[in-house]
C-alpha cells in the first residue's frame, strides 16, 4: 500500500470518530456532547487566553517528574535483579505486588502522607511506572544475547563499554516500548491525581470545568490531554526506538 | 612464543570431554583441529582463549592479543559493519578517528565495498557478516586467532575465498592461529598442521604437517590422501556419535 493510502487510512478512523461524536450530539443533545466545533473553538480560546499553556506546563512538569523518578527507580533496582538471582527472586513478587495496586489507592496514600499540594501527582505516577519499568528493564537483561557478552569478554572490552556497547542496547530494545506506554500511562495518572488530589494543572482545570457543567471545556481539556500523550511519544521515544533499531 | 596445552583433560559433569592432550603451537603456525563434530574440539579453543579451565593438566598461553572467530559471526545489530569491525580497538582504548580508519581499510582489504561499511548487520549477507566478523579479529593486530568453525555456514566459493584471505591475513600478521573444522578439505587447504582428533573424549591421534592446497582439485586428492591413513580412519570410525566431512 502506497505511503498516501495508508495515511488517508490512518486519517479516515480520525475522522469517523470525529462523525460518530457530532452523530451523539445530535442524538443526545449538548449537555451530554458538545458540538466538535464548539470544543475546537474552546480548545483555541484556551490556547490563546494562555490558560492552556500554564495548565499544560504544570501538568508536563509533574507527570515528568513521576516518570523520570519510576524509570530511575525501575532501573536501579533491575540492574542488581539483572545480575544477581536473590535479589531478582526478592524483587520480583514485590513488583507483582506494586503492579497489582490501584493508581488511585496511591492517590488516597499520597493525599494523606503528603497533603494537597505535596507532589502527590509526581509520587503516584512514579510509583505507578515503576514497577512496570522494572518489569521491562528485568526481561531485556534476562533476554540478552549470552554470546555477545562472550564476544566482549574475549575482546577484553572494559566493564562501561560493555554496559553502553552491548548490554543497554538490548536493554533499550525492551525498556523503550515501555517506557514508551509508561508515558502515555503517566499522562493519564497524573491528570486524574490533579483531579482529584492538588487541583493543579490540566486535572485541575478539568476539574473546574465539570463543576461549571462546561462542557465543551471539558473537551477542549480532554483533546489537550491526548494531545499531549501522542506528542510526547513521538518527541520523546520515537527517537530512541529509532536509535536502536537492527536496519540502517 | 607458544600456546602450551600439558596433559589436559576436561570433563563436563560425569561425561570426560578431552583426555591427555599434549599440544603445542607456535607463531607463524596455522594449526588445524580436526575431528568429528561434538567430539571436543571447540572445548579445546575455549581453553586456548581462557574461556575454560582445564579440569586437570596445564593451559600456557604466551601470546599477548588473542581474537576469537567463530561459526556465528557475534556482531553487534545496532551497530553498522565499520563499527562492529572496530569494536575490538575500541576495547583496546584506540582513538575513535584512528579505529575507523583501520576498520575501513580492513574491510575493503577483506572485500566489503564502501557502501556496505555503514550497513547494519541485519542488510549483510551471511558471508560479509562473517567478512566483518574476521576484521574485527584482524584489526586488533592478534598475535594468536582462534577460528571456531568460521566459514561452515557459507557456500563452497566463498569457503575458499575466505580461507585464502585467513591464510594472507595471519601471515601477514606472523600470527599462530588455531583453527576448528569437522570439514577435511578445509583442513587441507589452510593448515601448516592438521592435528586429528578421535571421537570423544577428543585424544590426538595424528599430528601432520600440511602444505595448504593451492586449489580445489589439490584440496580434493590431499583430503582423500588424509582418510585414508589408518589413524585417520580409526579415529572416523571408532565409536558413536558425529562427522567428518570430506
Amino acid at each position: 500500500m502506497s505511503a498516501a493510502r495508508r495515511a488517508l487510512w490512518s486519517v479516515s478512523g480520525l475522522f469517523a470518530l470525529l462523525l460518530a461524536w457530532g452523530a451523539g450530539h445530535a442524538a443526545y443533545g449538548p449537555f451530554v456532547l458538545p458540538r466538535p466545533d464548539e470544543a475546537f473553538a474552546a480548545l483555541v480560546g484556551l490556547v490563546r487566553s494562555g490558560a492552556a499553556g500554564a495548565a499544560i506546563l504544570a501538568t508536563a512538569g509533574q507527570a515528568l517528574l513521576g516518570w523520570a523518578i519510576g524509570l530511575a527507580v525501575g532501573l536501579a533496582v533491575a540492574f542488581p535483579a539483572g545480575f544477581v538471582e536473590p535479589f531478582r527472586l526478592a524483587a520480583r513478587p514485590v513488583s507483582t505486588l506494586l503492579i497489582g495496586m490501584p493508581p488511585v489507592a496511591w492517590i488516597v496514600l499520597a493525599l494523606i502522607w503528603f497533603g494537597p499540594g505535596g507532589g502527590a501527582d509526581a509520587f503516584t505516577v512514579s510509583v505507578t511506572v515503576a514497577p512496570i519499568l522494572f518489569g521491562a528493564a528485568l526481561q531485556g537483561l534476562a533476554s540478552r544475547d549470552p554470546a555477545l557478552d562472550e564476544m566482549a569478554a574475549q575482546f577484553r572490552a572494559p566493564r562501561l563499554m560493555r554496559l553502553t556497547d552491548v548490554i543497554a542496547p538490548q536493554l533499550l530494545a525492551h525498556l523503550a516500548p515501555a517506557a514508551a506506554a509508561a508515558l502515555g500511562f503517566s499522562w493519564k495518572v497524573c491528570v486524574m491525581a490533579e483531579v482529584i488530589a492538588s487541583g493543579a494543572g490540566i486535572g485541575g482545570q478539568l476539574a473546574l470545568a465539570r463543576a461549571h457543567l462546561d462542557l465543551p471545556g471539558t473537551f477542549a481539556w480532554l483533546l489537550i490531554i491526548v494531545a499531549l500523550a501522542l506528542a510526547s511519544d513521538a518527541f520523546l521515544l520515537w527517537p530512541l526506538r529509532r536509535r536502536t533499531a537492527v536496519v540502517a | 612464543m607458544n600456546l602450551t596445552f600439558s596433559r589436559v583433560s576436561l570433563g563436563f559433569g560425569d561425561e570426560p570431554v578431552l583426555a591427555d592432550i599434549d599440544l603445542e603451537v607456535a607463531a607463524g603456525e596455522f594449526v588445524v583441529l580436526l575431528g568429528p563434530s561434538g567430539c571436543g574440539k571447540t572445548t579445546m579453543l575455549r581453553l586456548a582463549g581462557g574461556a575454560l579451565a582445564p579440569g586437570r593438566g596445564i593451559v600456557r598461553s604466551a601470546f599477548a592479543r588473542a581474537a576469537v572467530v567463530t561459526q556465528t559471526p557475534r556482531l553487534l545489530k545496532w551497530m553498522d559493519a565499520l563499527d562492529n569491525a572496530a569494536f575490538g580497538m575500541k576495547a583496546a582504548g584506540v582513538p575513535r578517528g584512528e579505529r575507523r580508519d583501520r576498520a575501513r581499510a580492513i574491510l575493503l582489504r577483506l572485500g566489503l565495498a564502501d557502501a556496505d561499511l555503514a550497513k547494519k548487520p541485519a542488510r549483510l549477507s551471511g558471508g560479509m557478516a562473517q567478512r566483518v566478523a574476521l576484521a574485527r579479529a584482524l584489526a586488533i593486530e592478534p598475535d594468536l586467532i582462534l577460528m571456531d568453525e568460521p566459514f561452515a555456514a557459507l557456500e563452497a566459493g566463498l569457503r575458499r575465498r575466505l580461507q585464502d584471505l585467513v591464510r594472507a591475513e595471519t601471515e601477514r600478521l606472523r600470527a599462530a592461529a588455531l583453527f576448528v573444522t569437522h570439514d577435511v578439505t578445509e583442513a587441507v587447504s589452510v593448515a601448516s598442521r592438521i592435528v586429528l582428533l578421535s571421537r570423544r573424549p577428543a585424544r590426538i591421534v595424528a599430528d601432520i604437517a600440511n602444505a595448504p592446497a593451492r586449489d580445489a582439485a589439490e584440496a580434493f586428492e590431499a583430503a582423500a590422501a588424509l582418510l585414508r591413513r589408518p589413524d585417520a580412519a580409526a579415529a572416523i570410525n571408532a565409536g558413536g556419535g558425529g562427522e567428518i566431512d570430506l
